[in-house]
């Protein structure tokens, strides 16, 4: 026990303190601290009323059992009691107790605020501080309730002392931060900003924190004070290291001070010219010592000094407007860079990642290039090597991405497993943003995926494939390149990924060398293929089918494995599936429908990198939407032009228009839509000029329709957009629900529906069908509208072939629909498609969500009414491709994947889910088509091949169903 | 500043000042996993880490680890004089204080704190101007008893 205790002692907390550290265990301690609390509830509970010291002496005894960590459920009561007490310690063991052990307990919150209303009118400097320190401290919602109004005033008035002054100030810092609506500023704004002319610097230290936090809510009230920061801190630079006496610190003059100035400073943009010149001198000033020799070889001064000019670059970096000060702030951070200092690396790399961002400074920075290539490599510390990363990504240009990128992929090899990820994406972007040749992107891509291939994530790959897909240039090399590295004895999954789909789309670009023949190309990768998981096998099924259409040569052996018991029996559903119908497929299409079918991916649509969105999820948004607005926003600013309008805040209302007026608003935006040309296809389509306007995330509202029924359509600060769809046969309704989010009712609210051309287009073309099928019907009732759209039936006494012919036909309007109504999908079919797949991968194996309704009702195909029935599924996925919405695979070639149900029933006819089950087993001859065979919209203009004619009966669209079709086969 | 902890090497927690509401079982949560992350760290390492969106400053000494949680634009290194300056504080205060001195007054660590910071943010940086305040509340006791 130290001998010395200043004030007065409490002994029997000493003891009590000894004794818990003489514990030789855990069991000891709390058994020591149970017989202590005993004790005191005891003597709290007792008759004989307890003197202030030992009440005092209790309670604190309390409060270092709670500061071990043990709960206190009693003893508030006397804390409260202390607070009455007329003796400065006891009062003060009471606000501390309060302070740390805050009670929600109503009646004892009246109790407190009671005790510090009057330490606070008592006059008494001691003990009005204590009430401050209270309020400050414990800043709850009622202490703002009961004193907001008060502090203010005794912050203002002209004989509180300093030190009250100075807990006022940080008292309602701490009130408004809580409850910020509960702090209105009033007219004692204009006074508090006097205080940065305060005598005492405490004061003015205090006042500037408060001021900084007001000012960023309210800069209008506030912007006095960037004069008086101004030269308030101008007399602080220039003074000698002694004037300020005590607030100099290891010579530095007021250093907290000063940083706290150049933060309110950065509250505001660049001042008026007379101030500004001010500012910069200090700024100056303020970098010239930080060049001066030390005044000590403590590294307190360093470190205050350095606090200061941190900030002052700070600030220069804020307002961005005075280049030579940003070139000075980087070459003084350059120096740091190579300092002994770790915490000074740390701060300089940090800092300079702002400084690269600003067009004055970014090339200054990028001479630095070699001394952060090497902190990346001999730093020891890994939070100093990551500043380092994060610093040659924001350094990063055309001049120098292909030294960085290198760099990073080299560091990548030894780095933390705590920043690989990132690293991966960074590397990632900057290959693509910076790529000049593509074959350099995709050796760096695929080095990636070697060196770090646990860490590249589904984004990195997809956007290869995109970037090989859409560039003819680089597929050759894409396909040459992942040949040579699958060949590789251990390759990583992502690579068998990555080298499945290329070559599945361009291997024939590199069959003509003996070496990569078809053979060898689909030996190597099915070598691969019991090593990997379910998506990736699934992947390389795909990959399969597609060497069918591109080397005839090796479709036997394709065949051979396809039909293997591992593949068509296999256990998994998935894969079972696609093995059967790619078998089917591969017997029964001729090659012009396989040509088709399998043709070559056409190019994605340009759109943000995933990965970018990804890395921006992952840093939040400072770090990286930082670098890039940053770059992109500065243009407009410095040639004096129109800034860009900001797409979501000024057009908020036109998303609404759009969607409702339907196009009422003038003709479709440019350019014709790419199917008919109807307005729901404008409304929903993908195309820019549609999608554009709406804010942030609808087009994600647009996709979650794919899987879901009901939904939020659309939604901003004013208006939800609701939707709810049902589809029964032949006829889908939708809802749409308006909900007003403001407090006001809307005025003149006119929603408008039109029912375009393009519903009717539902209707099937070939009027000798003549079905009831399109109809659009709008009603207004209020804030409701409803829609009907059709799916329409077609109806067929001839040929087989020309039942499947309007089958086609009805695949093709259907997925006109899904395009409308899903417009996440570049296509029609793609769309229905993934709707289907989605179905299908639902627990239940999907037959209950898309229902494939076939039955045969008069058994005789001759006269029969086929339908495509038609319904979204209900039941929502958790995660799904970009492309295309499938789950594992970006984008394959989804025409493999029809599932179109297809049936007969008596029109009008409610027929039960399961009645395909029931009297399936005559099917019309076309589905087994449909089961098997594949579908493509182009499909339509060709003769089908006699294979269509074969009958099979099948009982349901399900695997098993499937593999029974098969087997009859 | 969101909070300071006071930490012993053998990551027993000595003193915990929060300036942000947080439940008790968060602020256990925050202590351990920081107790953690800062006690595992080297010698030579730098004094600032990012710890979920806060920034953390930290120094060592002699057994004690003072530890500042501090929010994004808040400046590092004037937070390490921060944690400087309240330890010069409790020297002069204890005289050349040392682990045991918080021990056992740990109330007076709390108050002299207060006088420094308040609410998260510096009050008085003037060593003496904290100083005299903590003496006159002595010395009013000393009168009086």
């Amino acid at each position: 026990m130290p001998a010395v205790s200043k004030g007065d002692g409490m002994r029997g907390l000493a003891v009590f303190i000894s004794d818990i550290r003489n514990c030789k265990s855990k069991e000891a301690e709390i058994k020591r601290i149970n017989k202590e609390l005993a004790n005191i509830r005891s003597k709290f509970k007792g008759d004989k009323a307890l003197d202030g010291y030992s009440k005092k002496k209790y309670v604190c005894k309390l409060l270092f059992i709670f500061l071990l960590g043990h709960d206190i459920d009693f003893g508030h009561m006397e804390a409260v009691n202390l607070l009455s007490s007329n003796r400065y310690t006891e009062k003060q063991i009471g606000y501390l107790f309060i302070s740390v052990l805050v009670n929600s307990n109503s009646e004892l919150i009246r109790l407190i605020n009671n005790a510090i209303k009057n330490d606070l009118a008592s006059r008494n400097p001691t003990f009005m501080g204590l009430a401050l320190h209270c309020i400050a401290n414990v800043g709850s919602r009622e202490m703002a309730e009961a004193f907001a109004g008060e502090i203010p005033k005794i912050l203002v008035a002209g004989d509180t002392m300093d030190s009250a002054k100075q807990s006022a100030a940080l008292c309602l810092l701490r009130l408004y931060r809580t409850s910020p609506h509960l702090v209105p500023t009033g007219d004692w704004a204009s006074r508090v900003v006097h205080l940065l002319n305060d005598q005492h610097l405490g004061v003015v230290t205090a006042a500037t924190s408060l001021i900084t936090t007001l000012a960023q809510k309210n800069p209008e009230e506030f912007k006095t004070s960037v004069s008086l920061a101004v030269s308030r801190l101008s007399r602080i630079v220039t003074s000698a290291s002694t004037d300020l006496q005590d607030y100099t610190y290891y010579f530095v003059p007021a250093p907290w001070l000063s940083v706290k100035l150049l933060r309110l400073l950065q509250c505001y943009p660049p001042p008026d010219p007379a101030v500004r010149g001010r500012l910069t001198e200090c700024l100056e000033t303020i970098l010239n010592k930080a060049q001066e020799p030390p005044k000590s070889k403590k590294v307190q001064h360093s470190n205050a000094k350095n606090a200061v000019l941190f900030e002052a670059i700070s600030l220069i970096i804020h307002h961005d407007s005075e280049p030579n000060l940003l070139v000075r702030a980087c070459n003084q951070l350059g120096q740091f860079l190579q300092h002994r200092e770790t915490n000074l690396r740390y701060l300089a790399l940090e800092s300079m990642c702002a400084l690269a961002s600003s067009e004055f400074s970014h090339e200054a920075v990028k001479t630095h290039i070699e001394t952060v290539i090497a902190a990346l490599k001999t730093e020891r510390d890994v939070s100093v090597r990551q500043r380092a990363v994060d610093l040659l990504y924001a350094m990063c240009d055309r001049s120098n991405a292909q030294q960085i990128v290198a760099e990073m992929l080299s560091y990548l090899e030894t780095a933390d497993y705590s920043i690989r990820e990132e690293i991966v994406l960074k590397v990632a972007i900057l290959a693509e943003k910076y790529a000049v040749d593509y074959t350099w992107y995709v050796d760096t891509i695929l080095n990636l995926i070697r060196v770090a291939g646990d860490y590249v994530s589904e984004e990195v790959w997809y956007r290869v494939i995109q970037i090989v897909i859409n560039r003819d240039d680089v597929q050759g090399y894409a396909a040459k390149t992942v040949f040579e590295s699958l060949q590789a004895p251990a390759c990583h999954e992502n690579l068998v990924k990555v080298g499945g789909y290329i070559l599945g789309e361009f291997g024939n670009l590199i069959a003509g060398d003996p070496r990569s023949s078809p053979l060898v190309q689909f030996n190597l990768l099915h070598s691969k293929f019991h090593l990997c998981s379910v998506p990736t096998r699934a992947l390389l099924l795909s990959t399969y089918i597609k060497f069918v259409n591109l080397f005839p040569e090796v479709k036997p052996t394709i065949q051979d494995v396809l039909r293997s018991d591992s593949q068509l029996r296999n256990a998994d559903a998935e894969l079972q599936q696609r093995a059967v119908e790619y078998l089917r497929l591969s017997t029964v299409a001729s090659t012009d429908i396989l040509a088709t079918v399998l043709e070559e991916m056409p190019p994605f649509p340009e759109r943000e990198s995933s990965i970018l969105a990804k890395l921006k999820k992952k840093k939040g948004p400072g770090t990286v939407m930082g670098l890039e607005e940053g770059k992109r926003e500065r243009g407009p600013d410095i040639n004096g032009g129109p800034e860009p309008a900001p797409a979501s805040a000024t057009s908020t209302p036109s998303p609404s228009a759009d969607l409702l007026g339907l196009g009422a608003v003038p003709p479709a935006p440019a350019g014709p839509p790419p199917s008919s040309g109807g307005l729901l296809v404008d409304v929903f389509s993908d195309s820019p000029s549609a999608v554009a306007p709406l804010a942030p995330g609808s087009e994600d509202n647009f996709a979650r329709f794919v899987c879901k029924n009901n939904g939020v359509l659309f939604e901003n600060q004013l208006l939800q957009i609701g939707l709810k769809s049902e589809f029964r046969q032949n006829l889908g309704r939708m809802f749409i629900f308006y909900g007003n989010k403001t407090s006001t009712q809307f005025l003149n609210f006119t929603p408008t529906l039109i029912c375009s051309d393009d519903l009717q287009a539902t209707e099937p073309a070939d009027q000798a069908r003549g079905s009831d099928s399109g109809r659009g019907r709008a009603g207004a009732a209020g804030c409701q509208h409803r829609v009907c759209v059709g799916l329409h039936r077609s109806t067929s006494s001839q040929h087989p072939v020309q039942v499947w012919r309007n089958l086609s036909e009805c695949v093709r309007q259907v997925a006109h629909h899904t395009q409308q109504v899903f417009p996440a999908h570049r296509n029609g079919l793609p769309g229905l498609l993934s709707a289907l797949e989605a179905a299908e991968q639902s627990p239940a194996g999907g037959a209950e969500h898309f229902q494939g309704k076939a039955s045969n009702g008069h058994r005789n195909h001759q006269s029969q009414d086929y339908w495509v029935w038609f319904r979204a599924p209900g039941r929502g996925r958790s995660e799904s491709c970009q492309f295309c919405g499938s789950r594992d695979h970006p984008h394959q070639n989804h025409a493999d994947r029809v599932l179109v149900a297809l049936g007969a029933e008596p029109p009008g006819s409610d027929v039960p889910a399961h009645a395909a089950d029931e009297q399936g087993d005559r099917l019309p001859e076309a589905v087994c088509a449909a089961v098997g065979a594949v579908l493509a919209p182009r499909l339509l203009a060709q003769p089908l091949s006699a294979q269509l004619q074969a009958r099979q009966p099948a009982s349901s669209l399900r695997v098993d169903g499937m593999a029974q079709c098969e087997d009859r086969g | 500043m969101q909070f300071m902890l006071l930490f012993s090497r053998q990551g027993k927690l000595r003193l915990q000042k929060w300036y942000v509401p947080l439940s008790d079982k968060e602020k256990k949560k925050i202590t351990r996993e920081l107790v953690q992350t800062v006690l595992a760290r080297k010698p030579k390492m730098c004094s600032f880490l990012e710890w979920r969106d806060l920034k953390i400053v930290y120094k060592r000494y002699a057994s004690l680890y003072f530890c500042c949680a501090i929010e994004d634009q808040d400046n590092e290194l004037i937070t390490l004089e921060i944690i400087h300056r309240y330890v010069e504080l409790l020297d002069k205060y204890f005289g050349s204080v040392c682990e045991l001195d918080i021990i056992f007054n740990f109330e007076k660590a709390y108050f002299i704190l207060d006088e420094f910071l308040l609410g998260g943010e510096v009050q008085e940086t003037s060593k003496k101007n904290v100083l005299k305040a903590i003496e006159q509340a002595d010395l009013l006791q000393e009168v009086r008893s």
